[in-house]
């Protein structure tokens, strides 16, 4: 078993209820093949940095995974299907703390402008 | 004029190694003119005791290393040690790939 952070984006126009579903539908796939949920953040509906397929904003979720590299395999295979994710990132990690990560410490900014003008 | 004045200017006297763009040189060429200036060089804002993690999802950290325009900057500018500058070069693409930092800023 290994750690991972799959962090995934999800197209605007879905309402929050159903980014919470289908983050449930891919928690799942990894519960279901003995993998652990160590983290699971929402960050909200982000402004995107660039338009992807004409559209201004996304809504970023993160998972912090304990889990096989078999599972992970099956869980970027079905994150590739869905076409209500317009940009995933799995990276290895060394370790996993539940601490939540700095995109939830730092409340204030929706996009890199807002939060280095902040800086 | 103004190339008169510039034209008086001793040249001669400067030391070999100079760098024309030393910012802080406005006070140079004193008398003797022969000093050689050692800029002190900025320790790295990324290693040591309590310096912050270099990681893709830090935007906030990550906007503080890249241009106007969104290039990535060089650590020479901004004295990132030569580790944790490919580290942040790392971190920098990443973000750029989920659209937490751009690519490119037009205009």
């Amino acid at each position: 078993m290994a750690f991972y952070e799959c962090t995934f984006v999800v197209r605007a126009d879905m309402s929050k209820g159903d980014v919470q579903k289908l983050t449930d539908t891919l928690a799942k796939i990894v519960t279901d093949h003995k993998g652990t949920i160590v983290k699971n953040e929402y960050w909200g509906l982000r402004t995107l940095a660039y338009k992807i397929n004409k559209m201004g904003k996304g809504h970023y979720t993160m998972f912090g995974l304990d889990c096989s590299a078999e599972t992970l395999k099956e869980l970027e295979r079905q994150i590739g299907i869905n076409e209500d994710i317009i940009r995933h990132l799995t990276v290895r990690v060394d370790k996993l703390d539940a601490t939540p990560s700095v995109m939830l410490q730092q409340k204030s900014g929706d996009s890199y402008e807002t939060t280095a003008a902040s800086a | 004029m103004a190339f008169q004045q510039r034209s008086e200017r001793p040249t001669g006297d400067r030391p070999q190694g100079d760098r024309p763009q030393g910012g802080d040189r406005a006070g140079a060429g004193g008398p003797g003119g022969r000093k050689v200036f050692f800029r002190r060089r900025k320790s790295c804002p990324l290693t040591g005791p309590n310096a912050p993690e270099v990681d893709y999802k830090d935007v906030k950290l990550l906007g503080r290393f890249i241009s106007e325009r969104g290039k990535i900057l060089p650590s020479r500018i901004t004295a990132v040690s030569a580790k944790k500058q490919r580290k942040l070069s790392q971190a920098i693409k990443r973000a750029r790939n989920l659209a937490l930092l751009p690519y490119v800023v037009q205009n």
